[in-house]
């Protein structure tokens, strides 16, 4: 059985639909980020999970029991969950270690395993020698940290997270997203994990759902979504990417000046025509100074460099196919160097063209 | 099922109604009506304003309140814009000065000013008799200058406060810029800072207009026996023998729409934020460097107050410890009778001291109470319409003292209530009369706790109520021991609204000061005002204590 499933899980505030049918399963133990732009929903969803809002339609159930549905919600208190807000919502006028105590007193344990519960949580993430101080003499990173224990201590059934790291500095947030996986993969909570960032979403999650308007565009494991983005939107907010306009006709894919035998890139093309869109990252490509030998079965094409541009890991150049209006983003490694103007060989990875519309 | 927080909505809404629309409807309602019948009259206001003298009333209210904000500005701005951008020395004094003023109930510094300069023997008059050798009064209180002027030493605050704040946000940038142009200090002064800042200034003038023409004491103490009448004071005669609440529900509504139509306008203004506050980021601040102007400047506030708190606290002092006010301060003129009589021997006093103190705990307490639930409930959107609750906690801010007690007499004084001469029609008028710096201080309160601070609670198994015990109240704690105390500390020294609700066992400490000075016995006077001030005294010095030492500052 699944421990966390949310179906057709829906908000609407006035007239606006702010989260729409919404279906996802977490099976136990897994690390599932919900990734998107500003607005998209992700915190209503994650605070319909925690029981503070209440669906408009669709439901959530923990372990096969519904815990929200529009009939009624299961107040937060009840859920077993523990939740780390943005702002942290330390309390200032508790210790660290009371702060952490908090649940654990709610929970009635005795005394002796309270504070050995609490003592073990706090070297864990490294506050050990703070635990009689005052959040206000604490850091960003260490509130953050004091958040973490407070969160995982009562041994949650679920852990939801809501940008925690948004309000550091880059050196820290990265500390902090390996922080985040480290503890994971120690305890192993069923974690939902609400962020914008998508690196921090990569370096944390099993796997990513992409929420554009509402909806869930992609639920899939971090490097499929990058290398086989199914929609347009995930294919232009993870990573950069070139879109490519094409004509499925006849056994062919048809580009802007030049095609593929639809064999050779891996696109099933019976049927009637349609136009398609292929979405190709940087990596996706590579160029050539002289044709392989066995260029001709390789999807491949004679092309011009415009730009380019030195970024330090690689080279970032601007490639226009030849006899074609079409400017195509080709990431070379540092040592590939090709001039501006220079005639290049431009081959295609059939692995990395996804098909997104 | 009907939940919890529905039901204190529906609790909470009967008690502000109860507190503020029930009283305000009355009075709208007896205004119309021929007395007692039901039966509906334009009556009551051709007798409220078919009368010269009357209108004059009036009249005089509204260039009173012009005169004094007009005076007001005269002594505050000078003194914000000192404290606020230059290097004037001495600025801790000004803070002293305009806490104090603050704190000495207006009445009390009208009777002050009445020793100093009463047009007989004044001390200022005395003084001027002997320099001058001869007979004539140089100051008269008893007169119309005489009556703005002791309002304005009373509430130039308010402006102080509401112009400083807005200079606090003004970069020296803002300066620099002008002067990079060819203005020197004092063009760049009046013709970029003054002007960023007043829609402030103007903000401020309205607030000290309306507190003048609803004022009660000092008019009625200076303003009577000269013979000016106001609108405040002729309302107090409708309720001589026989009682007219018809006609002073009448007469009072110009005063009600006024302060609304003002307060609103004043609400627009402030609104305009493009003024000010946007320029508030960043900019570095430098005190611009005066010269031996400073000292002019330092001068100035030390004028303002010597007048306001200094002259009459002295005068009001030596009154209470002597024989004779008038026979100055010599050993044989001292003497602690004055003190003694009011405390082991006047029939009233202590009454009214413990009235007082127990009126106000219990207004206080009720005022946060609701105020805090109130606020709660809006503040975390617990119910729909929130919005309603909240119009209802705020309306009695546009509401003067005295129409809010005459709307509480014509509702609630007779039966079937029945409270006239009851602690808690008192207690009540109090409650609702100052439930508005109870909501905003309580708003402000939960404003600062983030709502995740609770819901950290709630995701780790704490139910609302207990969250709010554990987590919330002491979050808010300390800035709800400030709100407190300001309702205590306004609500001991209020005369305008318990004049009108005081029975004869009822009477507080304000109420009884002004009955001693109608009897004209100014030593007893004096030591009852320095027994009020006292308690007033220990409660700012607790207040400052526990919720920092500007907490009666930030009611506004
Ligand atoms: N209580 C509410 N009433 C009305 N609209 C709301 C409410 N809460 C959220 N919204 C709206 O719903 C939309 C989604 O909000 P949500 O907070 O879930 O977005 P988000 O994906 O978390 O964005 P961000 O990355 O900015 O935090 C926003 O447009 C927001 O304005
Ligand atoms: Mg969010």
């Amino acid at each position: 059985m699944s421990r966390l499933r949310l179906r057709g899980l829906t908000k609407t505030f006035g007239a606006t639909t702010v989260v729409d049918g919404v279906d996802l399963t977490l099976e136990e133990g897994e690390f599932v980020s919900l990734l998107g732009p500003s607005g998209c929903g992700k915190t209503t969803t994650l605070r319909m999970i925690a029981g503070f809002v209440a669906p408009t339609a669709g439901s959530i159930e923990m372990d096969g029991q519904e815990l929200s549905s529009p009939a009624g919600v299961v107040p937060p208190e009840r859920r077993r969950m523990s939740m780390i807000f943005q702002s942290y919502a330390i309390w200032p006028n508790m210790t660290v270690a009371e702060n952490v105590a908090f649940g654990l007193k709610l929970r009635k344990l005795p005394a002796d395993e309270l504070r050995q519960r609490v003592r073990e949580i706090l070297g864990i993430v490294q506050m050990g020698h703070l635990a009689e101080r005052y959040p206000a003499e604490l850091s960003g990173g260490q509130q953050q940290r004091v958040a973490l224990a407070r969160a995982i201590v009562v041994k949650p059934s679920v852990l939801l997270l809501d940008e925690p790291l948004s309000n550091l500095d880059a050196n820290l947030r990265e500390e902090m997203r390996f922080e985040i996986r480290r503890l994971h993969d120690e305890f192993r909570f069923t974690t939902v994990y609400v962020t914008h960032d998508q690196a921090e979403a990569m370096a944390t999650s099993d796997r990513i759902a992409v929420m554009h308007a509402g909806r869930i565009e992609q639920l899939d494991v971090p490097h499929l979504l990058y290398t086989r983005p199914r929609t347009r939107f995930v294919a232009g907010f993870i990573g950069r990417t070139n879109l490519l306009q094409a004509r499925l006709e006849g056994g062919e894919v048809g580009f802007t000046g030049f095609a593929f035998n639809a064999a050779q890139i891996g696109i099933a093309a019976e049927g009637a025509p349609r136009d398609v869109l292929f979405s190709v990252r940087p990596q996706g490509m590579c160029l050539h100074n002289v044709p392989p030998a066995d260029a001709s079965q390789r999807p491949m094409l004679a092309a011009d460099v415009i730009g380019r541009t030195y970024l330090g890991e690689c080279w970032d150049y601007m490639v226009a196919p030849r006899g074609s209006a079409l400017q195509l983003r080709v990431a070379a490694p540092p040592l590939q160097v090709h001039d501006v103007g220079e005639s290049v060989w431009l081959e295609f990875d059939p692995r990395q063209m996804a098909l997104v519309g | 099922m009907i939940e919890p927080a529905t039901l204190i909505w529906v609790a909470l809404i009967v008690v502000l109604l109860f507190l503020v629309a029930g009283p305000m409807l009355k009075l709208l309602a007896v205004s119309f009506e021929r007395l007692g019948s039901g039966t509906f009259t334009f009556n009551n206001y051709l007798q409220a304003y078919g009368r010269a003298r009357y209108l004059e009333a009036l009249g005089n209210s509204l260039v009173l309140g012009v005169a004094s904000s007009a005076l007001a500005v005269l002594f505050a701005v000078p003194m914000a814009w000192a404290v606020s951008r230059t290097d004037m020395p001495g600025k801790a004094l000004v803070w002293f000065v305009v806490m104090g003023a603050f704190v000495v109930p207006p009445y009390l510094g009208a009777i002050g000013w009445i020793l100093l300069a009463g047009p007989n023997s004044g001390v200022i008059n005395t003084v001027w008799h002997w320099i001058s050798g001869t007979d004539s009064a140089l100051v008269n209180i008893y007169s119309f200058p005489g009556l703005a002027f002791v309002i304005a030493l009373h509430s130039f605050p308010l402006i102080f406060i509401f112009v400083k704040s807005a200079l606090d946000l003004v970069s020296s940038e803002m300066e620099d810029a002008a002067n990079i142009l060819g203005a020197g200090t004092a063009a760049a002064t009046r013709k970029i800072t003054l002007p960023l800042v007043w829609p402030s200034i103007l903000g401020g003038i309205i607030l000290v207009f309306l507190e003048t023409v609803a004022l009660f004491g000092t008019p009625a103490i200076i303003g009577i026996p000269a013979r000016i009448n106001v609108v405040t004071t002729q309302l107090w005669q409708f309720f001589e023998y026989p009682v007219r609440v018809e006609v002073a529900a009448a007469y009072a509504m110009p005063l009600l729409l006024i302060t609304m139509a003002l307060i609103g306008s004043q609400k627009l203004m402030l609104a305009r934020k493009g003024y000010v506050s946007q320029t508030g980021k960043g900019g570095e601040r430098r005190p611009i460097r005066l010269g031996a102007w400073r000292w002019a400047l330092f001068g100035w506030c030390g004028l303002v107050g010597a007048l306001a708190v200094a002259m009459p606290l002295l005068v009001l002092l030596q009154a209470s410890f002597a024989k004779a006010w008038g026979r100055g301060l010599s050993f044989d003129n001292l003497t602690l009778n004055n003190y003694t009589f009011l405390i082991f021997r006047h029939e009233m006093a202590l009454i009214s001291i413990w009235n007082t103190l127990w009126y106000s705990a219990a207004a206080a307490t009720l005022a946060v109470l609701i105020a805090l639930l109130v606020a709660y409930i809006v503040n975390r959107r617990l119910v729909p319409f929130g919005g309603v609750l909240s119009f209802l906690a705020m309306a009695p801010f546009v509401i003067p003292g005295i129409v809010m007690a005459i709307g509480f007499y014509a509702a609630y004084a007779a039966p079937p209530v029945a409270l006239y001469g009851t602690a808690a029609i008192l207690i009540l008028a109090f409650t609702a009369r100052f439930l508005p710096i109870a909501f905003a201080s309580s708003t402000a309160a939960l404003r600062a706790v983030h709502p995740e601070m609770e819901e950290a609670a709630r995701i780790l198994g704490s139910g609302r109520l207990r969250t709010i015990a554990q987590i919330t109240a002491p979050l808010v704690r300390k800035s709800l021991i400030g709100g407190w105390l300001i309702v205590f500390i306004v609500a001991s020294r209020e005369l305008s609204a318990a004049i009108f609700l005081v029975g004869p066992k009822t009477r507080t400490m304000a109420v009884l000061l002004y009955d001693l000075s109608e009897a004209g016995n100014f030593e007893q006077l004096a030591a009852f005002g320095g027994i009020l001030l006292t308690i007033t005294m220990v409660l700012v010095g607790i207040g400052m204590k526990l919720a920092g030492r500007d907490f009666m500052l930030r009611r506004m």
